[in-house]
C-alpha cells in the first residue's frame, strides 16, 4: 500500500520471512505431534514355547544371546517375564533400531500371537511377571479419583500430570501415555521398562493399578480448551501466543512508529 | 503578562487546525482580538496542507475505514457480551467451559480489533496528515523571583509567630511526643508476620516405630512388598494423611536395590562414624522426598542409573550412593530416614531424620 513508505520494504521482508518460518515450524509440529494410535487389547492365546524360541532366535538372539542369557550389548531376559516381552514388542520398542538407553515407540511388525509365543518362551526360562488378564485392565469399578491421587504421587513427576511425558537426565525422556493401551500401562508398572522404576503389586495393588489406568485413559477424553494443549497445561498456550506473536507485533509497531520519515526536499531546506 | 491573552480566531471549529501559532510574536492590539493580523503588518501565512494532496486524501480514507472498523468491533463487543451467555444461565446440555471459552474469545477479539483499529488509525493520521514540523519550546528558570522568595519568608515567619510555636516550647514538645508512637507503630505491626519458626524446621513428624504408609493407598508395607530391585514408592507417616503441613516435610521415597548395589559415603557425627547402611532394610532405603535446594518433590527416579532428579532445577542425586549430589544446585544430599521393621514386620522409622529436611535456612548451621 502506498502509505507504507518504500524504504521499509526490505526490513519488512525480513520480518515476513521470520513470521513465515515460525508458521511453518508450528504447522509441521502440529502435523508431526498429532495423532493417536489405538491398539485393541490382545486376547489371551495359547503359548507355543517352541515356536516362540525359534522366533526369538531369528529376531532377538543377535543381541540378547541364543539362550536369552544376555550379551555385552543387551541384558539377560531370564526372569524378565512375559509382561516385559509383551510391553517391549507391542509398543514396537523391541526389536530395537539401534543400541541405546532408550527406544522410541513405533509400529510393530509382529502379530499378537507371535509376541505371545516369544513371551511364553521367555516366561518358561525363569518366571517373571505375566501378561495381565483382560479383567485386570478393564475400567469396570475403577476409582478415577484415587487413580488421580496415585498418578500424581507416583507417575506425574516424569510423565506429567496428564500423561504428556517429560524430560529425564542426559537426554532421556519419559514417553507420553497418549497412545498406550491399558495392558501396556499395566505391564510398564509391573516391569519398569528402561529407566522407569518398578511399581509392583506390593506397593500399588492390582486394584490401584486399574484406578491409575482408568484415570490415564479417561483424561484423554476430557475437554481440553485453549488451542495447543502443551500437555494439558491449560490455556497457557494462548498466553504464549500473546507473548510471542502479540509482543513481536508490538515491537514491529514500535519500530514502524519510530522509523524516520523519508525527508522531503522542502524540509531539508528549512 | 498581557501577552497570555492570545487573540483567538473567530470561527474555530472542533477538528480543524487552530489559526496561526505564531501569534505570540505578533504585536497584536489587545483591544481588537477579532483581528489577529492587525495593522502591524501581514503575518507570513503558514500552510498546514501536506505537500502531496493525493497522498493525504488516501491516508484520510484509510483512517476513516479503520475508524469504522473500530466502531463495528466496539458494537461487536457489546453484542458478544449480551449474546454469549456464561454461567448458570446456559442450557444444561452445553459445556460451561466451552461457553466461557467462546465468550472470552469473542470479547477479546472484538475489543482487540477495536483498540487496534483506533490506534492504527490515529497513528496514520498523525504520521501522514499532520504537518511534519519541529516545534521548539524554551525552558525557564525554575526558582522564583527574589521578591516572591522574600514574600514567602515573611509569611512563614509571621505564621510561625502567630501559631505561638516558637514562644511555647511545652506545646511544641508535647506535640512531637504525641506523634512519635504513631510513627513507630508500623514497626511493631511487623510482629503479625507470624511466630518465629523455632525448631519446627529441624524436625518432622517421623518418630520411632511410626509406620510408613503408601501415599494414596495408605497401606503399611512389609519389605516383602517390594521384592523387585528398581521398585520405588512414595510413603507418608501413618495417621498424617490429612495433615498437609506435616506431609509437606515428611514425604519419603522408598527405593529397593539389588543386593550389593547400595553404598553410602562415610558420614561422621563429630568423630563418630554413622553407619547409615544400618538404616536400610533388605536393601530398601528411605530418602526425604523434599529437594534440598528449594523444596520441590523429587521422585523422578531412573532405575538404570539410580539417579533421582528434581524436576524444578535438575538437581540430581545418586540414590545408590547416599543420595549424593551428582549434578545441579542442591547443596547437600537428600536426608536419609532411618528404617527398621516393627514386631508385625512392617517398615517403620527408627527415629526422625537426623538432619533438617528440605532447603537451607539461615540458622541451619
Amino acid at each position: 500500500v502506498s502509505w507504507n513508505i518504500a524504504r521499509r520494504r526490505r526490513p519488512a521482508a525480513g520480518y515476513a520471512a521470520v513470521v513465515g518460518g515460525l508458521v511453518v515450524v508450528g504447522v509441521l509440529y502440529s502435523a508431526l505431534s498429532g495423532g493417536t494410535a489405538s491398539a485393541a487389547a490382545p486376547t489371551q492365546t495359547s503359548t507355543a514355547i517352541a515356536q516362540g524360541k525359534s522366533l526369538f532366535i531369528e529376531t532377538c538372539s543377535a543381541c540378547h544371546g541364543l539362550d536369552a542369557q544376555g550379551t555385552t550389548q543387551a541384558p539377560s531376559l531370564i526372569g524378565a517375564g512375559a509382561a516385559a516381552v509383551d510391553f517391549q514388542m507391542s509398543t514396537g520398542r523391541m526389536p530395537a533400531k539401534e543400541l541405546g538407553a532408550e527406544n522410541d515407540r513405533k509400529p510393530t511388525t509382529f502379530t499378537t500371537a507371535q509376541i505371545y509365543d516369544i513371551a511364553g518362551y521367555i516366561a518358561s526360562l525363569g518366571g517373571g511377571p505375566a501378561i495381565p488378564a483382560a479383567s485386570q485392565v478393564s475400567s469396570a469399578g475403577a476409582n478415577t479419583a484415587l487413580g488421580e491421587e496415585l498418578f500424581s504421587a507416583n507417575c506425574s513427576q516424569c510423565h506429567g500430570f496428564a500423561g504428556a511425558g517429560g524430560a529425564l537426565t542426559y537426554g532421556k525422556t519419559a514417553p507420553p501415555l497418549t497412545a498406550s493401551t491399558a495392558t501396556q500401562i499395566y505391564e510398564a508398572m509391573l516391569t519398569g521398562p528402561e529407566a522407569m522404576p518398578v511399581f509392583g503389586d506390593g506397593t500399588i495393588t492390582p486394584a490401584e493399578k486399574k484406578d491409575i489406568i482408568t484415570y490415564v485413559i479417561d483424561t484423554r477424553n476430557e475437554a481440553n480448551p485453549g488451542g495447543f494443549s502443551l500437555g494439558r497445561t491449560g490455556t497457557v498456550t494462548e498466553g504464549l501466543v500473546a507473548w510471542l506473536a502479540g509482543l513481536g507485533f508490538l515491537v514491529l509497531i514500535a519500530m514502524w512508529l519510530t522509523a524516520k520519515r523519508k525527508r522531503r526536499p522542502e524540509s531539508e531546506q528549512s | 503578562m498581557s501577552e497570555i491573552d492570545e487573540p483567538r480566531g473567530p470561527h474555530r471549529v472542533v477538528g480543524t487546525p487552530p489559526p496561526t501559532p505564531a501569534s505570540v510574536d505578533v504585536p497584536a492590539s489587545v483591544d481588537s482580538p477579532a483581528e489577529p493580523a492587525g495593522p502591524a503588518g501581514p503575518v507570513e501565512p503558514v500552510s498546514f496542507d501536506p505537500e502531496d494532496q493525493a497522498h493525504a486524501n488516501r491516508a484520510e480514507r484509510l483512517v476513516a475505514v479503520l475508524f469504522i472498523i473500530a466502531f463495528l468491533a466496539g458494537c461487536g463487543f457489546i453484542a458478544a457480551y449480551v449474546a454469549l451467555e456464561i454461567g448458570p444461565n446456559i442450557s444444561p446440555s452445553a459445556n460451561d467451559v466451552v461457553a466461557v471459552l467462546r465468550s472470552n474469545l469473542a470479547l477479546g477479539t472484538s475489543l482487540s480489533i477495536a483498540l487496534l483499529a483506533l490506534g492504527t488509525g490515529s497513528m496514520i493520521w498523525v504520521r501522514h496528515l499532520t504537518p511534519n514540523i519541529e516545534i521548539e519550546e524554551e525552558r525557564h528558570d525554575l526558582n522564583s523571583t527574589p521578591q516572591d522568595r522574600r514574600q514567602f519568608q515573611k509569611m512563614f515567619a509571621e505564621g510561625a509567630a502567630m501559631s505561638q510555636m516558637t514562644k511555647r516550647p511545652l506545646l511544641r514538645r508535647t506535640m512531637l511526643i504525641a506523634t512519635a508512637p504513631l510513627a513507630l507503630a508500623p514497626l511493631f505491626l511487623l510482629r503479625d508476620l507470624g511466630p518465629l519458626p523455632g525448631t519446627t524446621l529441624r524436625h518432622t513428624v517421623w518418630r520411632k516405630n511410626l509406620r510408613a504408609v503408601t501415599l494414596g493407598g495408605l497401606r503399611p508395607l512389609r519389605p516383602s512388598d517390594m521384592p523387585t530391585p528398581g521398585e520405588l514408592i512414595t510413603v507418608i507417616p501413618e495417621g498424617y494423611q490429612d495433615n498437609a503441613d506435616a506431609q509437606a516435610m515428611a514425604g519419603v521415597i522408598l527405593i529397593k536395590f539389588a543386593p550389593g548395589q547400595l553404598h553410602f559415603p562415610d558420614r561422621y557425627d563429630g568423630n563418630t562414624l554413622i553407619a547409615t547402611m544400618n538404616w536400610t532394610v533388605d536393601d530398601i532405603v528411605a530418602y526425604s522426598k523434599i529437594c534440598t535446594h528449594v523444596g520441590c518433590p523429587v521422585a523422578l527416579y531412573e532405575q538404570t542409573t539410580h539417579h533421582i532428579l528434581c524436576p524444578c532445577h535438575q538437581s540430581t542425586f545418586d540414590a545408590s550412593n547416599g543420595a549424593w549430589v551428582v549434578f545441579g544446585p542442591a547443596p547437600r544430599p537428600l536426608p536419609q530416614l532411618p528404617l527398621t521393621t516393627d514386631a508385625d514386620g512392617y517398615l517403620v522409622a527408627l527415629s526422625d531424620f537426623t538432619q533438617p529436611v528440605g532447603p537451607s535456612f539461615w540458622e541451619r548451621g
